[in-house]
């Protein structure tokens, strides 16, 4: 009993500390700092937690009667997620002041998705996992629609609300077809069931709709309509959250659930899978090209490195694993990174949104540049970025278990991909002395050290990939054996 | 006599049945909404009673809470809130949605017949699993917590958590707005 309590004490540290934030909100606490400063030292302790419970107990142990597991793929998650929502509200201290917006509720949200998140990334009984991501896409339907004045912020949430119940309920729809064919909920079980022999029709049919439901929340094409608009629309430090966090999460209930419980019947869901990733791949970067708004280009694109990642979903194994892991974390740190600068430009309404408003940045500020084409080089994968490190396992761990077109598929489109992460590259370096004024920047400490920090990170990441790649290895097993 | 005590269970089923089914009927047939909302209790009220038939005493409870409680409140809050007098006299838009219904209604009589053939084939699951619990025989509402604070345990405190997010959600979207904030 004593080591359930142990292995559940991060998220309950994190979800006691939400609660007190939210108090500090109602106490009319004017001081927007402190409440934050109190956030980010609540995520700190939990991740401190996290990694001594993480060693204190047994990694192939089922806690919480069978609920919830703390392996290496758990713990690396959890850590990458607690890390997204630290740089969350790094870019968002300056933004809620900016707005003066009250932080309480805000800072408590984002705080109870991460718990939220963590539970999906443990969970390894379906109905941990489902209620773990209804907390998660909860929160995060309401902090897309915080900012109330804004219309687009009102008319984001609103679509996210209606299409995120949609595909909750075609996700909760394939759970249960599942149950009853194998009559089970814990994937363990699952996967002994499945590997007895041929799926029923049933079985097959759950699986069908589990996957709808989890290519939706990874805003996979085809069910990818409700991305540009909510990105667009909800504040920058939540589209930036909602790109890396509850995309990350969706990753490793997608792995858990379908590289793990669903493993034996993978030759029935491969092909699916395999499609999705390929039109993800092909209309993300397509449609990325005629975007002017950045952040409607960065949608487009985040969706584009979804399907890069179910490449390595599709690849499976060890290795494939591995890569996703190595993929999430990569992705998180350029695309943090790239939504930052765009929340340094976008000084009041919706200025620093459009591709012209970068144009000679590098005359006025060669540092925000030279930042915003490291991550943008990042995004396209060109080394000696982290993008490139990422690109490159996924890619290996695809060819290497023989999905040779896939990939063939993705290294064309990463080239798409250059030509508008180049576009804006080219505004901010060459469109110079032509009478062009970038966006005013605004001035943002604490999103200047989250954009430090990411740079540092995509440069690390990129020329010294050997402890990252080791640890995202380490996060295999996805099934702890019996 | 005897008989009627021999089949007194299924002579307060057929009667508890008949308020569900006439009830139902009336939320339908009835144009002033208060009048549907009464109704609806009705068929609430009736069916706990029937839950109770079933040995299924917690989810009797629960019914009498929740829905009779809890919704119809909620239903009363909203008729509130409309012109609840003009309501009668005005057209009924959704009469063209008749055959939808007609189609719905029968889809759910098909899934029905289906059920009852299946029940008659041998019980779908154990009804002894209602009142045990860890071996023993207990009560319906013991049997339900044992599975809902040890199995179920995590599950649950994180649906209290969802829950907490959800009233956040409705005060933080729903709240006054002051003029100096969010702008």
């Amino acid at each position: 009993m004593l080591a359930d309590i142990l292995a559940v004490l991060p998220e309950t540290a994190l979800a006691l500390m939400g609660m007190v934030v939210l108090i500090l909100g109602l106490a009319k606490v004017r001081n927007h700092l402190a409440v934050a400063v109190l956030t980010l030292g609540s995520l700190l302790l939990a991740g401190v937690l996290l990694s001594h419970v993480g060693r204190a107990v047994d990694p192939g142990e089922h806690f919480m009667f069978g609920m919830f597991v703390l392996d290496r793929f758990a713990i690396y998650f959890k850590a990458l997620l607690l890390a997204c929502s630290f740089l969350t509200v790094l870019l968002s201290i300056d933004y809620l002041m900016r707005h003066d917006a009250r932080p309480g509720e805000y800072l408590a949200l984002v705080m109870l998705a991460t718990v939220g998140m963590m539970t999906m990334a443990s969970g390894v009984h379906l109905a941990a996992i489902y209620v773990g991501l209804e907390l998660m896409a909860l929160s995060t339907y309401v902090l897309a629609g915080y900012f109330r004045r804004q219309v687009k912020s009102h008319e984001a949430a609103a679509k996210y609300f209606v299409l995120g119940a949609l595909s909750s309920g075609i996700l909760l729809y394939g759970l249960s077809l599942l149950y009853g064919a194998t009559g089970t909920l814990e994937l363990q079980a699952i996967a002994g069931r499945l590997a007895q022999g041929p799926p029923s029709a049933a079985a097959l049919a759950g699986i069908g709709l589990l996957a709808c439901g989890f290519l939706f929340k990874v805003a996979a094409v085809p069910f990818h309509m409700w991305t540009p608009d909510v990105y667009e629309g909800a504040p920058t430090p939540i589209t930036t959250f909602m790109s890396v966090g509850p995309k990350a999460a969706a990753f490793a209930i997608f792995l858990r659930v379908f590289d793990g419980g669903l493993a034996p019947v993978a030759e029935s869901w491969r092909p699916l899978v395999w499609g999705a990733a390929a039109l993800t791949m092909v209309w993300g970067n397509i449609a990325a090209l005629t975007q002017d708004n950045v952040k409607r280009m960065l949608a487009y694109s985040s969706i584009a490195h979804a399907g890069y990642a179910l490449v390595g979903l599709v690849a499976g194994g060890d290795a494939g694993v591995q890569s996703v892991l190595l993929y999430m974390l990569v992705y998180t740190v350029t695309n943090v990174g790239a939504f930052g600068l765009v929340i340094l430009l976008e000084s009041r309404g919706y200025a620093g949104q459009t591709v012209q408003d970068f144009a000679g940045l590098a005359r006025k500020q060669p540092v925000a540049a030279f930042g915003m084409l490291l991550f943008l080089l990042s995004l396209g994968g060109i080394p000696p970025t982290a993008g490139f490190m990422g690109k490159l396992y996924v890619f290996a761990a695809a060819i290497r278990s023989g999905y040779v077109w896939l990939v063939v598929i993705a290294v064309l489109m990463s080239a798409v991909s250059l030509y508008y992460y180049l576009r804006i590259v080219l505004q901010m370096y060459l469109r110079d002395g032509e009478g062009v004024e970038p966006a005013p920047m605004v001035s943002a400490v604490w999103t200047e050290r989250a954009l430090w920090a990411c740079a540092v990170a995509v440069l690390l990441i990129g020329l010294w990939p050997g402890p990252f790649a080791a640890a995202a290895a380490a996060g295999l097993g996805i099934m702890p054996l019996p | 006599m005897d008989w009627i005590v021999a089949h007194f269970a299924e002579l307060v089923f057929f009667y508890l049945a008949a308020i569900a089914v006439v009830g139902a009927g009336c939320v339908v047939i009835f144009r002033s909404p208060i009048n549907a909302a009464l109704a609806l209790l009705c068929t609430f009220l009736a069916i706990a009673g029937i839950f109770v038939l079933a040995h299924a005493e917690l989810l009797a409870a629960v019914q009498v809470l929740v829905y009779a409680g809890g919704i119809m409140v909620l239903f009363l809050f909203a008729i509130m809130l409309v012109n609840v007098r003009a309501l009668p006299q005005q057209p009924q838009f959704m009469r063209r949605l008749v055959p939808a219904a007609a189609v719905a209604g029968l889809l759910l009589a098909g899934l029905l017949v289906v059920a009852m053939w299946r029940v008659g084939q041998g019980p779908l699951a154990d009804p002894a699993t209602l009142t045990t619990a860890e071996g023993a025989l207990v009560g319906n509402t013991q049997a339900v917590a044992w599975s809902l604070f040890m199995q179920y345990l995590l599950p649950f405190e994180v649906v209290s958590i969802v829950l907490l997010v959800a009233i956040i959600g409705a005060i933080v979207l729903g709240r006054k707005e002051t003029a100096e904030e969010g702008a």
